[in-house]
């Protein structure tokens, strides 16, 4: 088990015939992701890499393969129609990896996807991944940019507002030997579909996830929510670090999200928040992994 | 990305919202001309105010101990003295940090008679991922504070972003400021007006503090904004390119208008130790850890996810210049981008611009074994670490034994902004 994609999931890639989406298509293909189809508006009838049929319309590649979930790689001025596009084809899941998406395209989006069954991962986020058990994690599903050689299948369910510093946490795990049921990012972005909170109540539902790692930054209160939440309603061990203790107030830090406003959002307010919450909070990046494994 | 007062006041206009008539001036026959119009034309006070992107500007300090960068003047005998006193001039806020800021710009406005003093924002609600306007009684004041000591006095009203803002709820806002009569269809026009900026032009933030009740003649109450703040999401700028030629770079620190031309994500900090790293998240981490472990960031450094040969040199030569770094850091956690690639960026950059700083590099992920060798072979006297925390320690130790070398004395703290 595992939350939202296993090795079944049949993934459709929107812009699969672009550099990047190709790139990461092939990337996905081949650590097993059940890729069944690409869309690209006017590339309809051809085959990607020779196997994978490309449409022009995610509703007709839905209709043909059965695809479920995508992965959305076309550029930031398109991306919410691209997104909406899968919302209205019936997708069970949207991961959108497009970063540079404006906040207002954004708030539009979740605003028509209310009501509606699709989940929303990302924008500006690195995906999901459920680790395979071949060699190198292989043989899972990922449907995302994350290099899928440092995951390995375990109990750890791992979600994070940032890319390479899930990379860092899951090596981590790896190295010590722990293994992650599924791994999500959910983007840097003040406006995203899938939040900490939305991420952690799965995890605490899963069977096969026994403890969670959260990894947040500064921005917002995605992660107090969570963090009252869990106090509340989690019986799973946490573990959390967040990024930015060193960040000047009002500075954008690379994230459209990563940003002190008002004297709001600081890691020190979130740590303590955490704390409260009965979190096992890493005090350096380097010690997220092993903070963690103190938990098991 | 943000623009000046007069610049935002241009945009208000745009959309109808009410603004005290005023000139932009870049130099002293400009602001006297704007002025001697202005009282020509029956106005008995002008006001000259500092164009920067800092707050705090009335009770800033210029650099000589002139005192307010907001002057009211009642003759041009007065514009003239405060001009001379303002413009080219560095202000001194308490958001501008000691450096201060040059005053490149004045506004020259018609003074208003101030009946009443009021506050008005839109932003973006994160919870509720919906656009959230917000005004309060308590005008010229920091939101912060209000929030923090009056929270009472704050209202709001959440927009649906489907159907925009309506009016009534613009109706809300003015009762619970307490507007009558005449005052409320103003608060309506203005407020939605305010909400067209914000929506239309992909801002992040419009606040307008103080929103003014002034006195006109025949004592008719006008509502207006005195000030004006413009922040842009930089996400949507593509959609507006005369938004975008309001950038000014002058606002900027050089070296960040530098890195933007490569892309690269930087934001300079009063530390001493530099750092590179791929991610925005893993960015910020490192700069922690390089403070955990009694060191300060110089700046912060992303360079994508990514990044070519020639960005990784542009990155290292823009740390390199500014003077104050000691000790360079590179972290990379290599996915998409290739340890290699970095490695042989970083030998590129440093047989380019030279190195006589400590520099540790720790490099995890993809070809890892390839970059380790290919920077071992290089011949440059780098340090490597295998974790983050101990290249975080190899670098603030090298910074602090080559201090003590050369009989350094401590830094003087300064200021970012």
């Amino acid at each position: 088990m595992s939350i939202l994609v296993t090795a079944e999931t049949r993934v459709l890639v929107q812009g699969i015939t672009g550099k990047a989406g190709a790139f990461h298509a092939r990337q996905c293909l081949d650590y097993g992701t059940r890729i069944v189809a690409g869309v690209t508006p006017g590339r309809g009838g051809e085959l990607f890499e020779g196997k994978v049929p490309v449409f022009d319309t995610v509703a007709e590649a839905v209709r043909q393969t059965g695809a479920c979930a995508s992965v959305i790689f076309v550029p930031a001025p398109f991306a919410a129609d691209a997104i909406l596009e899968g919302v209205n084809a019936g997708l069970e899941l949207v991961v959108c990896i497009t970063e540079g998406i404006p906040a207002n395209d954004m708030i539009r989006v979740k605003r028509a996807m209310e009501g509606r069954k699709t989940r929303l991962i990302g924008p500006n986020c690195p995906g999901i991944i459920t680790p395979g058990d071949g060699k190198d994690s292989k043989g899972g599903c990922k449907i995302g940019i994350m290099p899928g050689y440092i995951h390995k299948p375990g109990p750890v369910g791992v979600v994070s507002r940032s890319g390479t510093l899930t990379y860092e946490a899951v090596w981590q795990l790896t190295s010590l030997g722990i293994g992650q049921s599924t791994c999500i990012g959910i983007g840097g972005d003040p406006v995203n579909g899938t939040s900490h909170l939305d991420a952690i109540r799965m995890f605490a539902e899963d069977p096969q996830t026994s403890a969670i790692m959260m990894i947040g930054e500064i921005g917002g209160t995605a992660e107090e929510d969570a963090a009252e939440w869990i106090k509340q309603h989690c019986r799973k061990p946490v573990a959390a670090f967040i990024a930015g203790a060193t960040a000047p107030p009002g500075r954008r830090m690379g994230h459209a999200g990563a940003i002190i406003s008002g004297g709001k959002g600081t890691a020190a307010e979130k740590i303590a928040a955490l704390r409260v919450a009965g979190i096992a909070v890493a005090p350096t990046p380097s010690d997220m992994g092993a903070t963690l494994a103190k938990l098991l | 990305m943000n623009i000046h007062e007069f610049q935002a006041k241009e945009l208000f206009r745009r959309y109808a919202v009410p603004v005290p008539q005023g000139v932009a001036c870049a130099s002293m026959e400009e602001a006297v001309d704007a002025a001697k119009q202005m009282f020509d034309n029956g106005s008995r006070v002008v006001v000259i105010k500092s164009q920067i992107h800092a707050g705090g500007r009335g009770k800033g300090v210029f650099e000589d101990g002139f005192k307010g960068g907001v002057q009211l003047c009642k003759s041009l005998e007065d514009v003239r003295h405060n001009v001379s006193l303002m413009l080219n001039r560095r202000l001194i806020t308490k958001q501008t940090g000691s450096e201060g800021r040059v005053v490149r710009r004045l506004l020259a406005e018609i003074g208003s008679v101030i009946r009443k003093e009021l506050y008005l924002a839109i932003l973006l609600d994160r919870k509720l991922s919906r656009p959230v306007m917000i005004a309060s009684t308590e005008g010229g004041m920091e939101i912060e504070e209000v929030a923090a000591q009056t929270p009472e006095r704050i209202v709001r009203e959440v927009i649906d972003p489907a159907v925009g803002m309506q009016p009534h709820q613009a109706r809300n806002l003015a009762q619970q400021l307490g507007m009558k009569g005449d005052l409320v269809p103003q608060a309506v026009k203005l407020m939605l007006g305010v909400y067209r900026v914000f929506w239309e032009c992909d801002a992040s933030l419009v606040e307008i503090n103080p929103l003014i009740i002034s006195e006109e003649s025949g004592g008719k109450n006008q509502l207006m904004a005195l000030d004006g703040k413009i922040t842009f999401d930089d996400n949507g700028l593509f959609r507006h390119p005369d938004i975008r030629s309001m950038r000014d770079l002058a606002e900027e620190a050089p070296l960040e208008v530098e890195a933007s031309k490569f892309e690269l994500n930087y934001i300079k900090l009063d530390g001493n130790i530099a750092c590179m790293v791929n991610g925005a998240g893993l960015a910020m981490a490192t700069m922690d850890i390089i403070k955990h472990y009694g060191g300060a960031p110089a700046n912060f450094l992303d360079v994508g996810g990514g990044a070519s040969r020639d960005q990784v040199t542009a990155a290292f030569k823009i740390i390199l210049a500014d003077s104050h770094v000691k000790g360079i850091l590179v972290n990379i956690f290599g996915g998409i981008m290739k340890c290699d690639v970095i490695a042989e960026g970083i030998i590129a950059a440093v047989k380019e611009v030279g190195l006589k700083l400590p520099l540790v590099v720790r490099l995890e992920g993809t070809n890892v074994s390839l970059g380790k060798k290919i920077l071992n072979d290089s011949g440059l006297a780098l340090l490597s670490a295998d974790s983050l925390s101990e290249a975080a320690e190899k670098i603030v130790s090298a910074v602090k034994e080559k201090a003590h070398h050369d009989g350094h004395r401590k830094q003087p703290v300064r200021q970012t902004h």
